[in-house]
């Protein structure tokens, strides 16, 4: 029971090299990246209701900025500090994925 | 004959002993803004109640020159006491001797502590503060770790077992906590990993501080492996403390009955909750609303936050709540709620603790990310632990009860002793939109108006089916109740099922999708 096309590959645990196959789930994987909180993501699934703010515009933490119709709930999204917006990435009625970055911050 | 000398003998003995690393590294632990081991274990317990065991237990190290260095108490502290004059086991490690490391002596101590405080049926408190395995052991100090997880897991469901993250916990040590029911850390000073920053970038090259990798909240809000967050130490101590009111000693108990005391709160249950159900509001306002003096103590408040858990006090006695928290994620299960809920279902199962839920949620979270990481078998633990529960369990229905996640909170269906309804209760296989876009496609297809029609259908679906007393008609909820009539019909439920007996099946147990 040999074959020879097995995609061997090095891996390191505790310092030592092994030659190994990987999972398709491992090979999947992201790299880790650490949350820019510049940037306004959606946590949720959801259809974009309102949105209260322009470009350019001076906010306050806390304001509103939109609201997201996920999961049958009107969810507010707030300005997490003091800032200007960038740019607004999305429109009124479009329903985005998680993870979208909905407004970028300056 | 006298025996001032041996006694004095033994004093100077013990004194030196309890001086643990030494002067340096005490000031180095207070400079990390530790405190001792010591000084830890007088904080928890009862004032003057410790008594030590072990003291002048000397490590058996013999490779790497160990064998010439004198190591007090071999790094840990381990002993009895009492909490609220109940006794307690506790041991604590002293990272000021050898880092606290663990070698074969060390967890020899706390092996004997968690028989004693398995054979005597009293909980179990472990303070963590250790550098890990004392290499120059070798796989003796393995030995050790291995003889810790065996013991957590055989007291597991049986004495309450509480793990304090006090310092470093990382590689295999971080078993032994992750094996016991609660998890408390502080900021800055809990440090749990497998593998650290270090490794970590050379081998993936991620970069990553300790903090962001293993800190304190990033076990409490990301990976869900603690349970209470503190600032400092004497805040987890305080916690601790508090937890301890709320459960019983062990299984075959039930936790102490307290005075009973009316909610506190001013404002009327019903102006809680907005009458639109797609407005949020605070699970936890309803919760504070039923239970004695409106006090709630919640459990992992940072991890998973669409789901509430903690305890709180029916006329005096510790229920355990688990909710649905419109707030967050418009309160949906998915893959860390139902994880997060199902353990602490088990967990108030086996210590006797009866279960209330409180259900407002709209089913679970779309999503190829929540697919693909195992929301069924996630979700499944979530029915596995309600159903196997024979404690009482009441559920009341406040807005939303839809679709899979209305048979996984508790229903009459996996065995719920009592279900109640608000009147704005709505439950139904799914929402009003997406059932009328199935229901009527054809005739909202066919429409002159289709908008129209939609809309007229989803009215129609909703007056229909959007409400509790379809499922009343066939008596799924037992009442339909008015929100006003939500304690007083909990604490009529609690008091009918204060005796109650559920049978099952003999087996060894069973086998739950974890």
């Amino acid at each position: 029971m040999e074959d020879n096309n097995l995609n061997y590959q090095v891996f390191v645990v505790n310092s030592a090299r092994y030659l190994t196959l990987t999972t398709t789930k491992y090979d999947r994987r992201k790299k880790y990246q650490p949350t820019d909180p510049k940037e306004i993501r959606s946590i949720i699934p959801g259809s974009v209701i309102e949105i209260y703010v322009t470009p350019g515009q001076k906010l306050k933490a806390g304001e509103i900025l939109l609201t997201l119709d996920a999961m049958k709930m009107y969810t507010k999204i707030e300005m997490p500090f003091d800032g200007v917006i960038k740019s607004i990435n999305i429109q009124k009625g479009d329903r985005i994925p998680k993870n979208t970055v909905m407004i970028t911050l300056e | 004959m006298s025996f001032k000398r041996n006694i004095l003998d033994l004093r100077k003995r013990k004194k030196e002993a309890q001086q643990g690393g030494g002067e340096k590294a005490i000031e180095k632990q207070v400079a990390m803004g530790k405190k001792t081991a010591r000084e830890r274990i007088k904080a928890i317990l009862d004032e003057n109640s410790f008594h030590e065991y072990d003291l002048f237990v000397e490590h058996t190290g013999r490779d790497f020159d160990m064998e010439k260095k004198v190591l007090h108490g071999d790094g840990v502290i381990i002993g009895t006491g009492t909490m609220y004059n109940q006794p307690v086991a506790i041991y604590a490690q002293d990272f000021t001797v050898a880092g606290g490391s663990l070698g074969l002596m060390h967890a020899r101590k706390i092996t004997k502590i968690m028989d004693h405080a398995l054979k005597m049926r009293v909980p179990l408190i472990g303070i963590n503060d250790s550098g890990g395995a004392r290499i120059q052991e070798g796989v003796n100090s393995l030995a050790g770790y291995g003889e810790i997880f065996y013991r957590n897991t055989i007291a597991s469901g049986v004495i309450p077992q509480i793990s304090v993250i006090l310092g470093p916990c990382a590689g295999g040590a971080v078993y032994s906590p992750a094996l016991t029911d609660f998890v408390f850390v502080v900021e800055n000073i809990s440090k749990m990993f497998i593998t650290g920053p270090g490794v970590i970038k050379s081998v993936l090259g991620e970069e990553i501080s300790m903090e962001e990798l293993g800190g304190a909240m990033v076990h409490s809000e990301i990976t869900g492996n603690a349970h209470f967050f503190a600032k400092s130490e004497d805040e987890c101590f305080a916690q601790i403390k508090k937890l301890i009111t709320f459960i019983p000693w062990n299984n075959a108990q039930k936790a102490l009955k307290f005075p009973i005391q009316q909610p506190l709160i001013k404002k009327s249950i019903e102006e809680i909750v907005p009458v639109d159900p797609h407005n949020p509001y605070d699970i936890r306002d309803i919760i504070k609303a039923v239970t004695d003096g409106s006090d709630f103590f919640e459990i992992m408040e940072y991890f998973a936050k669409n789901i509430v858990i903690g305890f709180g006090r029916i006329q005096g006695n510790t229920i355990g709540f688990v909710a649905n928290q419109p707030m967050y994620l418009a309160g949906v299960l998915d893959c860390d709620s139902s994880d997060k809920a199902a353990r602490f279902i088990r967990y108030c199962n086996a210590f006797n603790i009866p279960i209330v839920t409180l259900e407002d949620m709209p089913g679970y979270l779309p999503g190829v990310d929540q697919e693909h990481a195992g929301v069924i078998r996630h979700g499944a633990k979530l029915l596995y632990a309600y159903s196997e529960a024979t404690v009482p369990k009441v559920t009341v229905i406040i807005r939303k009860a839809y679709g899979g996640g209305y048979i996984a909170m508790n229903s009459r269906h996996l065995g719920a002793d009592f279900v109640f309804a608000w009147p704005t209760a709505e439950i139904a296989v799914m929402g009003p939109e997406g059932a009328a876009n199935i229901v009527f496609k054809k005739e909202i297809e066919e429409a002159e108006n289709p908008a129209e029609m939609r809309k007229q259908k989803i009215q129609e679906y909703k007056d229909k089916f959007a409400n509790p007393f379809v499922a009343a008609s066939k008596g799924y909820i037992d009442e339909v109740i008015e929100p006003s009539e939500t304690r007083a019909r909990l604490i009529h439920s609690l008091e009918v099922s204060g005796s109650k007996v559920d049978q099952r099946p003999a087996k060894k147990h069973g086998i739950p999708p974890f």
